[in-house]
């Protein structure tokens, strides 16, 4: 708590003044991927500015959402059928871009803090995050397939809600904590802090969180991509050493 | 221990890998399988993606069989001739398949062929097996020890291009073996497996080989096609990863010297009907997975 106290006195001495100010800070901006990642918890904490003068007494407490998203990409989800008496995929439909995480923590239940515009507008709450255009003419139903993303993401622990988890006292210091799966991707992870009354989004920031492997994984995942036959090699190596191996220990055991 | 696979990018427990290893192992030496047609389904249930499971068991099916082939090797049950013959016609077939397997691609629905092909050939050698050997069993007990099998009729004995397989005790016509090894090899590429379990019932009661020599001459065939494959993947897939292929074949190279002994103090009926009742399960898990109402109806596809 000493730490937020001071980090807030700096910065409300080193910003200029604004009609709302917001700073952000994380426990750590880079989350490196080891041999031994299972899953990673990042504090996400920091302060509103607010000029005590404006201060109206009659207005709705603040309330505070953040969001860390993945890296986005297409993703396919395809519905399957009985045909013939067996179960086989028949239709699909192309999810232009749906996050590989994402979790969203508020102060309160979303849907009391955040207007249905204000979360279209900047795409805050799960189904939103997610973008889906066009789906093929012969589907009618194409939301259940971006509801069954949002199931399945759910249940293995990609897409996550914390409601009320996160804390803001005084309508200044706010703080939360998110934990990241151990089935984690790389790439440029985005935190997003969004300051709401009644609805509406006061402000917002957001930060980057750098995902990436390092040491071993990190080397091994740019030879199998650069050095593909090498990786091949090496992989085929290691089976036959070990197969080699196995056996000969075997035999000077038996003797 | 929770282990992070680089290529995978999925934890795991590094105990049950080696577990999981351990038994494909223990099979893979008792029957000469790989084991693919059971590492890879398992990999797919805990989580691991399916294109990286083939690939890497792929990898794995590598050094159990070479663990096993070793021990075959001392007790000089291999015969190198109709493994080379059974070779050439696997690496042909493998090609063939990999071809083969992206047509399917591009037509879409490859996942559920290859679930077919499994209940359909698991279907038929794990059944044809069971009654064989059962029946073998029986006449064994009857009549006490069975007489030598009078082999040497039909298609086979009738080719040409006749070869001396001196280990297998056989003087047939090289295009048989060519083929098995051919359609095995196609199949292997499309299911992603070694094919052993295809292989094995088929040098026994298609060629005619003892089945002592088979399960070392299997395992010769085998190492050569998976290691084929698993090139193949690591080339244009990016899809074999090794820490998890060396989990799992640390377990596995050691339970491959344990499925050796156990399958040399079985007899040959037992060894047979053990294998049958194996490929039966794999086959019905697998029939139901077509079958019943999946708990889920949508799926995520890796596009």
């Amino acid at each position: 708590m000493r730490f937020l106290a001071s980090l807030v006195t700096l910065v409300f001495l080193s910003l200029p003044l604004a009609a709302e100010e917001l700073v952000l800070g994380l426990s750590q901006e880079e989350v490196r991927i080891t041999t031994r990642f299972d899953g990673s918890d990042i504090l996400i904490y920091g302060a509103i500015k607010r000029d005590l003068s404006e201060v109206d007494p009659e207005d709705e407490p603040l309330n505070v959402i953040i969001t860390v998203a993945g890296p986005s990409g297409p993703t396919t989800v395809w519905r399957k059928e009985r045909v013939g008496g067996i179960w086989m995929n028949t239709d699909s439909v192309e999810i232009d871009r749906a996050p590989s995480f994402y979790a969203v923590a508020t102060t309160a239940p979303l849907p009391d803090i955040l207007s249905e515009t204000e979360d279209l507008r900047h795409k805050i709450s799960i189904p939103r995050a997610i973008r889906s255009v066009g789906a093929p003419r012969n589907i009618e139903d194409a939301e259940s397939f971006t509801d069954a993303l949002i199931r399945i993401r759910e249940r293995n622990g990609s897409y996550l809600v914390y409601e009320k988890s996160a804390q803001l006292r005084e309508d200044t210091l706010f703080d939360t904590r998110i934990t990241l799966p151990a089935n984690l991707t790389e790439g440029e992870y985005t935190t997003r802090i969004f300051v709401t009354r009644d609805g509406a989004v006061l402000t917002h920031e957001q930060a980057p969180i750098l995902v990436r492997k390092v040491g071993l994984e990190r080397w091994l995942f740019t030879l199998s991509r650069q050095q593909p036959l090498l990786y091949g090699l090496l992989s085929l190596a290691l089976a036959v050493a070990a197969g080699w191996g196995a056996s000969t220990f075997f035999q000077l055991i038996r003797r | 221990m929770q282990i992070y696979l680089p290529i995978a990018e999925v934890s795991v427990n590094a105990f049950l890998l080696l577990g999981l290893g351990g038994i494909v192992g223990l099979l893979s030496g008792m029957f000469g399988v790989g084991g693919g047609f059971l590492i890879t389904p398992l990999l797919f249930f805990i989580g691991v993606p399916p294109a990286v499971a083939v690939a890497t068991g792929a990898n794995q099916i590598v050094a159990s069989s070479f663990s096993a082939l070793m021990a075959h090797l001392k007790r000089k049950t291999v015969d190198f001739k109709m493994g080379s013959v059974l070779l050439a016609g696997g690496l042909v077939g493998s090609a063939l398949g990999v071809y083969v397997f992206t047509l399917l691609k591009q037509l879409g629905q490859v996942d559920l062929l290859v679930n077919l092909f499994y209940v359909v050939f698991l279907g038929i050698v794990g059944g044809l097996m069971m009654i064989e050997s059962l029946n073998a069993l029986r006449k064994s007990k009857r009549q006490g020890p069975t007489k030598a099998k009078k082999r040497g009729r039909g298609i086979v004995q009738t080719m040409p291009l006749k070869m001396r397989f001196r280990a297998s005790g056989l003087y047939i016509s090289a295009i048989p073996p060519f083929l098995v090894g051919l359609s095995v090899g196609v199949l292997s590429a499309i299911m992603g497996v070694g094919g052993g379990f295809i292989m094995v019932p088929a040098m026994i009661y298609i060629l005619g080989m003892p089945t002592k020599v088979v399960i070392g001459t299997s395992l010769f065939q085998i190492i050569f096609v998976t290691a084929f494959t698993t090139l193949l993947h690591a080339t244009t897939n990016y899809t074999v990863d090794i820490v998890l292929a060396l989990l799992l074949l640390v377990g596995g190279v050691i339970g491959a010297q344990f499925g050796t002994q156990i399958g040399a103090k079985l007899k040959a009926e037992q060894l047979r009907i053990a294998l049958a009742g194996l490929v039966l399960i794999v086959c019905g898990k697998l029939a139901l997975d077509l079958l019943l109402t999946p708990s889920d109806l949508y799926s995520i596809g890796t596009s």
